[in-house]
C-alpha cells in the first residue's frame, strides 16, 4: 500500500520552506527516508503521508565543509560520504566510526545523519557521537533559522523539538580535534531482535601538552536516560588524572554508581547494560587516549 | 501523476508516474522489470537492491521520484548481451543459486563492490552484503563466487569450485551439474508468482484477526463493497464448499464466522481494481468481535480450566498425545550409575524465505484457461488442488495448480496460504486475481517451527553405555493443527538422539492454543529435540569422565542396532564416520598446537563443541508414501521429465534431471524438466521430510529405465538385433557396428504408434505406525558436527569461528549443490540458536516486521568444513538419502555445548542470550534458563 501522496525535490531550502508553508504542517520532511517510510509500515493501519519534501536536492544541505577549526555537514549528506570523509576520520574520528555501523551499506547509501537526529531517538549512534563532539545543530525553528546545541533538539524519546511539517533542520556543526585530542565510539548490540544498541558510547579527550593527564573531557553513554546528555559527573572523575589504564579502569567502574540504565524490553536488563558501560568506557577511553597521544587515528569497526 | 526522467539499464525514459510509486514498484510495475525482487520492504533484506548511479540502495523504500535524473542499474542490465557479468557466471559456478529469490540483490550489491574493489578480500565481501540477506546458501559460496569473479574481472583465472569429495562418481550422478533455470535466476529472468500478471487482473487481500482468540458478533461489508474499484468482498458464507482446510486434520476455517483462533486469522477477503483499493476497502469491513480468553502457552493449554478450543476435537486441546515405549525405563535409570535430568525450552521461529507468498486465481474459461486455475509456489501443489477443490464444492479435478518458482520454502510453504481465497476470488469476479502476502502478513500468518519445552532425563553405565532415556515433551502447536502430529511425533521418536538406548520413555503433547498454527520448519521436530538429548549427552559424558566424542562413540548406532521405536537397523548407517571425519578435522584445525577443547586470549574465550543428529528420509510412520514421474523422449534428442515435487530451491528438478540422464545414457543438457503442474505432471507428493530425491529421484530414475528399455526394443527392431547387443554411447544407440541418434529411435516409434513416454509410479518401502515396531522409516540421515566458538568475556557475545560437519547422505547425486544444502542448514540452525525467535505477547505477534526478527547475515558466516560420508541406502536411488533437514539439527548443541566448554555456563534456552550469560559468568551460576524474549 502507498506510503505518500506526493512527492517533492525542491532544489533551495526556500523552495522546501514554501512548500512546508504550502501544505501548512501536512507535509513531512524526508532525507534518506530510511526510519520515515519502514516507520509507516509499522504502525498497523497507517495513512499515508499527504506530501514527502526530499531535501537531498539542495546543495546548500548536501555538503560537507571544513574550514580552520570547525567541520559542516548538511542534514541531506547520507552516512556513508560521513564514513568516506578523510577531515571526519581525522578530526571527528567517534563520527565515522558511529555513522559506520548504522544499518547495512544500502541504508548508509541513504539515510543521513541529519534525519538521524531529527527521528530524535535517544541513542542513534550518530547522535552519541555529536553529543561527545559538542556539535550545534542548524535548524529553521519557528521561523528563525538559527544554530541550537545538539542536546537542545531532543525532548525525549522520539520526540523533536523541532516541528514536523514546520521546521527544518539543516545541518551541524564541531570543532575538529586538535592537539593532544581524540574520540572514539563503540557499542553493544545482541543479534536478536530490533538494531537498536543496547549501549553505545562516545567520548572526546584532551590530554594536556606532555600527553600525561586529561585536561578536559566529554563523554557521551546512551541511552541511559529519556535523551542524549554528556555524563558530566563521569567527566569530572576523569579531569586530572593520569591519563593510563588504571585511571580508565577506575572511571569506567565509577561510571556504573552515577548511570543508571534501566530494563529496556527486549533489549537487555539494568544489570548488564551497567556492566556494558563500564566495558565500553574501558574500550573508548583506551582507543580515545592511544589516538590523543600518538596523533593518529584510524576509524575502528566501520561497516562491521 | 508526476514525470520522471531516468536512465535504466542504458535507455532513457520519460514517464509520467504515480508519485508513490517506489523505485521497485516503478521498475517492476511501470517497466516490467521483475528481476528486482521485494522481500521485505522494511530495508532489511536486500532482495530489492539495484544500483542508482552505481551506489546500491533498497530500492523497495526507494521513492522513484529521488531517482529522476539518475542511471539504475539492475539484474537485467548487468549481462553484455548473451555474455553472463562474470558474477552471474560464477554464481552458477559456485553453487550460489538456490530458489533465486535473493541473488539479483546479492550479484547486484556485490557488482557495485567490484566496482569499487576490484580485490575484496572476506571481510570487505561481508561488510558489503552484511545487509543482503539469502535464506539458502549459507553466504559460504557466494563469498567465493563474489572472489572468483573479482579474480575474472582482473583478468585472472577463475578460483577452483570448493566441491566435496564422493566415492564412484556415474556419468551424470555425483557430478555437480549446474541446476536447472539457475540462468534465468542469475539474470533476473525467472518468474516467481509475482512476476506473473494477466490482462483485467484484480488484486486482493485479507482482512485478519486483530485478536488471538475472540467470538465473530457480527461482520457488515457493505461500505467496502461500495467503494468504488471493489469488485468482490466475500465471507464464511461464500464459501462455496467445506469451510475447512488442513494437511492432516481438517480444523482450519477458509474463512472465519463464528470465533477467531489466533491474531492472523482471515476474516474476509476482497478483490479490486489495485492493491490501495482492496487495502482501503479492508478499513471498510466492520467486524464486531468479543474478546475470549487466550490460550498463551502449552501447558496451560493442558490444565483442565483452559479454554477448549475446537470444541469438535475429542481430547480437548491435546491434539495428540505422541508415545514412545521401549524396555523398562525403570530398571533402566535402576541400573544407571550416572542421570542427568534439565528442562529446555526453544522458542517459536519463522522460515523468513525471503519470497513472501503469492497466488493467482485464474477463472475457468478466461483465455486458455480450461479450468479454475491457481498459480503459486507450493511445495504440495496435489495437495493444494485437493484442498482447493473441497473448499470450492467441485470435484479436484476441476482445479488446475501450476506451481511457480518458489522464493524459499524450508516448510513454511505446506499449508494453504491464498490459494482458496484466490479460487473463489476468480470464481466470483470472473477475472484473474492475484494475492501478494506483505512480508508483514507472511510473518503473522503462516505456520511456524513448534515452541517446545522438553524435560528429559537420560542414564549411562559407568562404562559409558546409555541405559535409559525419559522425556516430556510440550508442543505449541499454534491455533490449527497444519502438521503437529507429525512434526511431534519425529521430535519424541528422535528423543533418543542416535544412539542405541534400551530402555525409553518419551511422551509428547502436541497441544492447541492461541498463537500462531506451528507446523513443518526444517528439522521437523528434531531440530528441538536435538538441543535437549544433545546437551544432556555432554553432561553424562562429563560426570563419567568420558571424552565427549568417545561416549557418542561408543553410543552410536549401527547396523544392528534397534531404536527405540523397536526398529532393527540393517544398513547405511554411517554415524561413526561422521564422527570420525569430524574428529580429525578438529585436531586438523587446532592450527597446530595440540587439539585442546577450550583456551582463552585475552577477554576472549575459545572452544569447541560437538554434537550428533539422524533424521529420518520419507514420511513413514506407515503413511504410503508414492511419487510418480513421466519421462518423455523427443526427435531432437533431447527429453523431458515430468514431475509435480516442488523445487523450492533445494533442487529436485536436477536430481530427476541428473538420475534421467543418467538412465538414458544422454548428456545432462539434453533434460527438460517440468515440475508442478496438475495438469501436465504426475504427482511427485510433498516437499517434506528431505523425501523428495528418494521419492521422485526414484520415480525418475525407474521411469526413465522404462523409456530405455522400450528405447533399446525399437532400435533392436530397427537395426534387427537383440535388444541386449545394443549400447548406448555418446548420445548414440549402437550395434554390431551400427549406431544411430536417439532422436532417431523416437521418431520411428512415433511413426509405428509406439509411445517414447512412459511413467513410473514409485511406492517407497512399505513403513510401520509408531507402537507397532518394525520399520517406522525407509532410511535415517546421520550427521555430526563441531562448532568453534569464542565468547567475549566482557560483553557474553557468542561468535561462531568454524563449523566442522560429516554427513551421512547415502549418495551425493549433485554434490555441490548438496554441499549447499549443508551449509545452507547449518547456517540456518545458527540462527535457531543464536538470534531467531518470534514472540508472541498473550496470543499476539511482537515479531510482525521482519526487522524484530534476525536471521544470519553473511556478517556471521564461520568457515564451514563439510564432508560427506555415504553408506548406500539399498532402495534410495544410487543409494542416496535426504539431505534436507539434517545438517539443521545438531548445530544449536553443537554451538551450546562449546558454550558450556568455553565458560561453564550451560544454555538451557535458546536463543543464546548474551546478557544472561555475561552475568551468569560474573556470578558464578552455571545455568542460562533464560532468553532473550524474556527481558521485560
Amino acid at each position: 500500500m502507498k506510503l505518500w501522496n506526493h512527492y517533492h525535490t525542491p532544489h533551495t531550502t526556500d523552495e522546501a520552506l514554501q512548500l512546508l508553508n504550502d501544505y501548512a504542517g501536512r507535509a513531512q520532511v524526508v532525507a534518506g527516508g530510511t526510519d520515515l517510510l519502514v516507520d509507516a509500515r509499522a504502525e498497523i493501519a497507517y495513512q499515508p503521508h499527504e506530501a514527502l519534501i526530499d531535501i537531498t536536492r539542495i546543495p546548500e544541505l548536501s555538503n560537507i565543509r571544513q574550514d580552520a577549526d570547525m567541520i559542516y555537514i548538511g542534514a541531506g549528506v547520507t552516512h556513508s560520504r560521513i564514513v568516506k570523509s578523510q577531515a571526519i576520520a581525522d578530526s571527528a574520528t567517534c563520527l565515522v566510526e558511529s555513522c559506520g555501523v548504522v544499518g547495512g551499506p544500502q541504508v548508509r547509501n541513504v539515510a543521513t545523519l541529519g534525519g538521524n537526529v531529527a527521528h530524535a531517538l535517544p541513542a542513534g549512534d550518530g547522535t552519541t557521537s555529536l553529543v561527545a563532539l559538542s556539535a550545534d545543530v542548524e535548524v529553521f525553528y519557528k521561523g528563525q533559522r538559527q544554530w541550537l546545541p545538539i542536546c537542545d533538539i531532543f525532548l525525549g524519546p522520539g520526540r523533536s523539538l523541532l516541528e514536523t511539517g514546520r521546521d527544518l533542520l539543516l545541518g551541524f556543526r564541531f570543532k575538529k580535534s586538535g592537539q593532544g585530542e581524540a574520540t572514539a565510539f563503540k557499542r553493544i548490540m545482541r543479534p536478536q531482535g530490533v538494531a537498536l544498541p543496547i549501549m553505545g558510547c562516545a567520548v572526546w579527550v584532551k590530554l594536556d601538552a606532555a600527553s600525561a593527564t586529561y585536561e578536559a573531557a566529554r563523554i557521551s553513554v546512551a541511552p541511559v536516560g529519556p535523551k542524549p546528555a554528556l555524563a558530566s559527573e563521569v567527566e569530572a572523575e576523569l579531569i586530572g588524572k593520569v591519563a593510563n589504564s588504571d585511571t580508565i579502569e577506575s572511571v569506567a567502574a565509577f561510571a556504573q554508581t552515577v548511570l543508571h540504565p534501566r530494563t529496556s524490553k527486549y533489549r537487555a536488563t539494568d544489570d548488564y547494560r551497567s556492566e556494558m558501560i563500564t566495558v565500553l568506557l574501558r574500550r573508548t577511553l583506551t582507543l580515545a587516549t592511544e589516538r590523543a597521544k600518538t596523533g593518529k587515528a584510524v576509524p575502528e569497526g566501520v561497516g562491521v | 501523476m508526476s514525470q520522471i526522467n531516468i536512465t535504466v539499464n542504458g535507455q532513457a525514459h520519460d514517464l509520467d508516474i504515480d508519485e508513490s510509486r517506489t523505485l521497485a514498484q516503478f521498475l517492476r510495475l511501470d517497466l516490467g522489470l521483475t528481476g528486482t525482487k521485494i522481500g521485505c520492504e522494511e530495508a532489511e533484506c536486500g532482495s530489492c537492491t539495484v544500483l542508482v548511479d552505481g551506489t546500491p540502495v533498497d530500492s523497495c523504500i526507494y521513492p522513484a521520484l529521488k531517482a529522476a535524473g539518475r542511471s539504475i542499474t539492475t539484474i537485467e542490465g548487468l549481462a553484455d548481451g548473451e555474455t553472463l557479468h562474470p558474477l552471474q557466471s560464477n554464481f552458477i559456478r559456485h553453487g550460489a543459486v538456490q530458489c533465486g529469490y535473493c541473488t539479483p540483490g546479492l550479484i547486484m550489491t556485490s557488482a557495485a563492490l567490484l566496482d569499487e574493489n576490484p580485490d575484496p578480500n572476506e571481510h570487505d565481501i561481508k561488510v558489503a552484503l552484511k545487509d543482503t540477506y539469502c535464506r539458502c546458501t549459507g553466504y559460504t559460496s557466494v563469498i567465493s563466487a563474489i572472489q572468483s569473479a573479482a579474480r575474472e574481472k582482473r583478468g585472472l583465472p577463475p578460483l577452483p569450485v570448493n566441491e566435496p569429495v564422493v566415492d564412484e562418481p556415474m556419468d551424470v550422478i555425483s557430478r555437480s551439474v549446474p541446476p536447472i533455470e539457475v540462468t534465468a535466476k542469475v539474470t533476473g529472468a525467472a518468474k516467481y508468482t509475482d512476476d506473473y500478471t494477466f490482462p483485467d487482473m484484480l488484486f486482493a487481500r485479507t482482512l485478519r484477526s486483530p485478536h488471538p482468540h475472540a467470538k465473530i458478533l457480527s461482520i457488515h461489508t457493505e461500505k467496502a463493497k461500495s467503494l468504488a474499484g471493489v469488485k468482490a468482498v466475500l465471507t464464511y458464507k461464500d464459501v462455496p464448499g467445506e469451510n475447512l482446510h488442513g494437511l492432516v486434520y481438517r480444523d482450519w476455517p477458509v474463512l472465519c464466522g463464528d470465533v477467531v483462533r489466533y491474531t492472523g486469522d482471515a476474516v474476509a477477503i476482497v478483490a479490486a481494481d489495485s492493491e490501495d483499493i482492496a487495502a482501503e476497502a479492508l478499513m471498510l469491513i466492520e467486524v464486531a468481535y468479543e474478546p475470549l480468553p487466550v490460550v498463551g502457552d502449552p501447558e496451560y493449554a493442558h490444565k483442565p480450566e483452559a479454554p477448549v478450543l475446537h470444541p469438535n476435537h475429542p481430547t480437548g486441546n491435546l491434539l495428540k498425545h505422541i508415545k514412545v515405549r521401549h524396555g523398562d525405563v525403570e530398571q533402566g535409570f535402576a541400573e544407571a550409575d550416572v542421570i542427568v535430568e534439565h528442562e529446555y525450552r526453544t522458542p517459536t521461529t519463522e522460515h523468513a524465505f525471503l519470497e513472501p507468498e503469492c497466488a493467482i486465481g485464474v477463472p475457468k474459461g478466461y483465455t486458455d484457461h480450461k479450468k479454475l486455475t491457481v498459480y503459486v509456489g507450493s511445495q504440495i501443489p496435489y495437495q493444494d488442488r485437493d484442498q482447493i477443490g473441497l473448499a470450492m464444492g467441485i470435484p479436484s479435478e476441476s482445479v488446475r495448480v501450476i506451481g511457480t518458482l518458489i522464493g524459499g520454502g524450508f516448510g513454511g510453504k505446506e499449508d494453504i496460504a491464498g490459494q482458496i481465497h484466490v479460487a473463489m476470488l476468480a470464481t466470483v469476479t470472473g477475472k484473474p486475481v492475484k494475492m501478494l502476502y506483505s512480508r508483514q502478513e507472511s510473518l503473522i500468518f503462516h505456520p511456524k517451527r513448534h515452541a517446545t519445552i522438553i524435560r528429559i532425563k537420560t542414564g549411562a553405565t559407568k562404562d559409558g553405555k546409555l541405559i535409559a532415556v525419559q522425556a516430556e515433551l510440550y508442543g505449541d502447536g499454534g491455533a490449527y493443527a497444519s502438521l503437529s502430529d507429525k512434526v511431534m511425533t519425529r521430535a519424541t521418536t528422535h528423543a533418543t538422539g542416535p544412539y542405541e538406548v534400551p530402555n525409553a520413555k518419551i511422551d509428547c503433547y502436541a497441544m492447541y492454543t492461541n498463537n500462531v498454527p506451528s507446523g513443518a520448519f526444517r528439522g521437523f521436530g528434531v531440530t528441538q529435540s536435538a538441543f535437549a538429548v544433545e546437551q544432556n549427552m555432554d553432561m553424562l559424558a562429563e560426570k563419567l569422565n568420558i571424552d565427549p566424542i568417545e561416549f557418542r562413540r561408543m553410543n552410536a548406532q549401527k547396523v544392528g542396532v534397534t531404536t527405540a521405536t523397536g526398529q532393527l537397523l540393517r544398513e547405511s548407517v554411517g554415524l561413526l564416520e561422521t564422527i570420525d571425519d569430524v574428529q580429525k578435522d578438529m585436531v586438523a584445525k587446532s592450527n597446530g598446537h595440540g587439539f585442546q577443547w577450550k583456551w582463552h586470549e585475552g577477554n576472549k574465550a575459545y572452544a569447541w563443541g560437538i554434537a550428533c543428529a539422524y533424521k529420518n528420509t520419507g514420511l513413514g510412520g506407515g503413511a504410503p508414501d508414492k511419487s510418480e514421474a513421466e519421462v518423455e523422449a523427443f526427435e531432437d534428442g533431447t527429453i523431458e521429465v515430468r514431475t509435480a515435487a516442488a523445487d523450492m530451491g533445494q533442487g529436485i528438478a536436477h536430481v530427476v534431471a541428473q538420475c534421467a540422464a543418467e538412465e538414458m545414457h544422454i548428456a545432462y543438457e539434453k533434460v527438460k524438466v517440468l515440475l508442478c503442474d496438475t495438469d501436465l505432471t504426475p504427482n511427485g507428493g510433498p516437499t517434506t521430510a528431505s523425501r523428495q530425491t528418494f521419492m521422485t529421484g526414484n520415480a525418475a530414475r525407474l521411469a526413465a529405465v522404462a523409456l530405455r528399455e522400450a528405447i533399446t526394443r525399437s532400435a533392436a527392431e530397427m537395426m534387427d538385433v537383440p535388444p541386449e547387443k545394443i549400447y548406448y554411447e555418446e548420445g548414440l544407440l549402437r550395434s554390431n557396428g551400427h549406431s544411430m541418434p536417439m532422436g532417431d529411435v523416437v521418431s520411428w516409434m512415433k511413426e509405428s504408434g509406439l509411445s517414447p513416454k512412459t511413467r513410473h509410479e514409485y511406492w517407497g518401502p512399505k513403513t510401520q505406525p509408531l507402537g507397532t515396531g518394525g520399520d517406522m522409516h525407509f532410511a535415517f540421515s546421520y550427521a555430526t558436527q563441531a562448532a568453534l566458538i569464542e565468547v567475549d568475556t566482557d560483553t557474553g557475545e557468542v561468535q561462531v569461528l568454524k563449523i566442522l560437519s560429516s554427513t551421512d547422505i547415502g549418495r551425493a547425486i549433485n554434490p555441490l549443490m548438496l554441499q549447499g544444502q549443508i551449509e545452507g542448514g547449518i547456517i540456518m540452525a545458527m540462527g535457531n540458536c543464536l538470534s531467531e525467535a518470534f514472540i508472541l505477547e498473550d496470543g499476539v505477534p511482537w515479531t510482525r516486521l521482519l526487522s524484530r526478527y534476525k536471521m544470519p547475515s553473511i556478517k556471521q558466516t564461520p568457515e564451514i568444513t563439510s564432508r560427506l560420508v555415504e553408506h548406500r541406502s539399498s532402495e534410495g536411488p544410487y543409494g542416496a538419502k535426504g539431505v534436507g533437514e539434517i545438517p539443521s539439527i545438531n548445530t544449536t548443541p553443537a554451538i551450546c555445548n562449546a558454550i558450556y566448554n568455553a565458560t561453564g555456563v550451560r544454555i538451557f534456552k535458546i536463543p543464546v542470550d548474551q546478557d544472561s550469560l555475561l552475568l551468569a559468568m560474573k556470578r558464578g551460576q552455571t545455568e542460562v534458563h533464560r532468553a532473550w524474549q524474556d527481558v521485560k
